[in-house]
């Protein structure tokens, strides 16, 4: 029977990707895949044909027997039919290599990520060896993806350095942020890609355990990693003595924080250390530990496989590479584009996003989760780059941009800023666990209209001794989307019938 | 839907004897004990501590730190709402505000037949489809008031 690829990522899942299969399964042979992350199109369906893929969607149940009639199987003229997946404008304007295989291969499939150039990195470093290993990351330029920008091979050179009775390596799948599904969509769509990259990790700097450490949020991330994990073991992919196990979050954003996660990990209140001591120097248990994103690690075995400098080749300035940019909230063509650094951030709301999904005007975009800034169109010619970013006051973490139409009101964001920051801190330091209780307070002043001005001085003040007083980036960074809320959208905290319309 | 048992001392006991061995036991043990029970127990608070060699202050405080764990059972269906700000930019306070009203409860608590269980979150990772939520672990996606009585009312 003609093979029929229908994605099991959760996104599609909640748009009803189980029950078109369901419906296909009677007149194809249905592999599940993950998601190409057009969310646009989903449910999206591929069919082989002897010329290639050919797309449908988005697909509902209902439109099976439509699709068969016409004849979908052999890649049949429909309403719907998209052509070839690679040939969608959003998806040929990508240079994948993170996320090549995802929305490709049946995730489970040892096989397919084989047949698909799967294990190279990891053949190629046990050639190589550790040194190299560690020199070809550095020479990539690869930066921590999760949002801090730290050069990769640094922290592996300081953690192979570093003497320690073993070795961890700790892979953060706690991806928090509003905005971002990168992390969750490379675990369903190619989980083999992260085993590889943490095996490599794990070898170049002599470490005996990984861990990944997954949100409770992500039930489908963590079945799917999980079973890939026991592939894996069984395959040998992994040496004797060698073992990586998965663990489950519970729900405290601050677990994201490396130091954090550490503590989670060991069993503890997800409370922040303070650095020094670095986590390479003296991180799980104690011991030298890598701690590197999901996506930071899945891009190593690209590097490896196909050599540094054709990935040091892409990007811009000090950011080197693809960046995985997740587009969500109130925009048109929602979904994951990866490409080189220095894309500006018009181009992927207003080009490549299709501006909002109401059709109003985009009045706001937040860039790198809740601790980052909100930038107003006027600042839609800053490049996509860390640098970029960081010299107008905002970061691009973990690589989310949420829009928001002409409907939304920031002042109300600055409050969400605080209070989720209030819900959220480790109550480690003062700044944090206390500045953002009065910075609720203090907003909740403005909108009520009393001592405006005072309050909004107080509240910019209250913003810098968090900056400049918190212990991890929680408190540190909770100012950003604060201030840029004040200084873009000043009308919002002034508006005299903010009352009457609550 | 999850099924889970009443509180029963023995197989708590197993459970945590099962989990008790590994590096960082706390968490993996509390979340087989949710997983058996719907929530953690106040009677197994002592039983964990003992295990671990931890005092019962420091356990309640690790429960009590993360917001996943519960202290009583939960009702027949849990009902995850994200709150965070891409579902917010395309409406999920009035989702929040509509299944708050239409459940006659608040955040963290059970409508009254004991049907469904309220519970916000910070982002599913389903920020391109929102506003989202998950029931039973089941995704959910551009949720409307309409979308969520339909879903309420498969849910009983």
């Amino acid at each position: 029977m003609t093979r029929v690829f229908v994605p099991r990522d959760a996104a599609a899942i909640a748009l009803g990707a189980n029950a078109v299969a369901a419906a296909l399964t009677p007149h194809a042979t249905v592999v599940r895949t993950g998601s190409r992350g057009m969310f646009w199109l989903e449910p999206m369906i591929e069919v082989e044909t002897p010329t290639g893929r050919i797309a449908y969607g988005p697909i509902a149940a209902a439109d099976v027997p439509g699709l068969l009639v016409a004849g979908a199987l052999t890649g049949g003229a429909h309403p719907l039919r998209l052509g070839a997946p690679n040939a969608i404008p959003f998806l040929a304007r990508q240079t994948r290599l993170t996320f090549s295989r995802c929305g490709v291969v049946d995730p489970l499939s040892l096989n397919d990520y084989r047949a698909t150039g799967g294990l190279k990195g990891l053949a190629r470093a046990r050639d190589i060896g550790p040194e190299a290993t560690i020199e070809a990351v550095l020479k990539s330029g690869l930066r921590g993806r999760g949002g801090a920008g730290f050069p990769t091979g640094i922290k592996w050179k300081t953690v192979a350095d570093a003497i320690g009775a073993r070795k961890y390596v700790v892979c953060n799948a706690d991806e928090g942020d509003s905005g971002t599904f990168a992390d969750r969509m490379l675990m369903e769509g190619d989980p083999f890609h992260l085993i590889e990259g943490i095996a490599i990790a794990m070898f170049a700097v002599g470490a005996t355990q990984g861990y990944v450490y997954t949100r409770s949020e992500y039930p489908h991330a963590i079945a799917t990693f999980d079973a890939a994990l026991r592939t894996a073991r069984e395959a040998g992919i992994l040496y004797p003595g060698f073992d990586i196990e998965q663990r489950v979050g519970a729900g405290a954003y601050v677990c994201g924080e490396e130091t954090s996660l550490l503590e989670s990990l060991e069993g503890r209140r997800g409370q922040v250390r303070a650095k020094p001591p670095l986590p390479a120097h003296r991180g799980l248990f104690g011991q030298p530990t890598v701690v590197n994103n999901v996506i930071t690690l899945a891009t190593v075995p690209v590097i490896l496989a196909d050599g540094p400098d054709a990935y040091q080749a892409l990007g811009m300035g000090r950011s080197r590479g693809t960046k995985p940019i997740q587009l969500a909230g109130n925009i048109r063509f929602a979904g994951l584009f990866e490409a080189g650094f220095g894309v500006t951030l018009g181009e992927l709301v207003n080009d490549i996003g299709g501006g909002t999904l109401s059709g109003r005007p985009v009045r706001a975009v937040q860039v790198g989760g809740p601790l980052g800034a909100y930038f107003p169109p006027a600042l839609f010619d800053t490049k996509f780059d860390y640098e970029a970013f960081a010299a107008k006051d905002g970061l691009i973490g973990h690589g989310g941009i949420v829009v928001f139409d002409d409907t939304v009101d920031m002042a109300r964001q600055a409050r969400f800023a605080m209070e989720f920051c209030s819900a959220e801190s480790c109550g480690k330091c003062t700044p944090c666990r206390i500045g953002s209780v009065r910075g609720k307070e203090t907003v909740d002043k403005i909108l009520a209209g009393i001592n405006v001005d005072a309050n909004l001085e107080l509240l910019r003040d209250l913003c810098h001794t968090m900056k400049f007083g918190s212990l991890c980036a929680l408190g540190g960074f909770i100012p950003y989307p604060v201030l840029s809320a004040m200084d873009y959208f000043p009308e919002d905290f002034r508006a005299p019938i903010r009352q009457a319309a609550e | 839907m999850p099924a889970y048992q009443p509180w029963n001392e023995d197989q708590a006991a197993l459970v945590i004897a099962a989990g008790q061995d590994q590096p960082g036991a706390t968490l993996p043990i509390l979340h087989a004990i949710q997983a058996a029970f719907g929530c953690v127990p106040t009677d197994a608070i002592p039983m964990i501590a003992r295990a671990l060699n931890l005092s019962r202050a420091e356990v309640h405080g690790i429960v009590t730190f993360y917001h996943e764990f519960r202290r009583t059972p939960p009702g027949r269906h849990i009902l995850k709402l994200c709150r965070a700000e891409a579902c917010q930019a395309v409406g999920a306070d009035g989702v929040a505000r509509h299944a708050k009203d239409r459940l006659r409860a608040d955040w963290h608590e059970t409508s009254a037949d004991g049907a469904v269980t309220l519970e916000p979150v910070f982002c599913l990772g389903l920020c391109a489809i929102g506003p989202a939520a998950l029931i039973d672990d089941e995704p959910l996606a551009r949720l409307t008031p309409e979308r969520l009585d339909a879903v309420l009312e498969s849910a009983s």
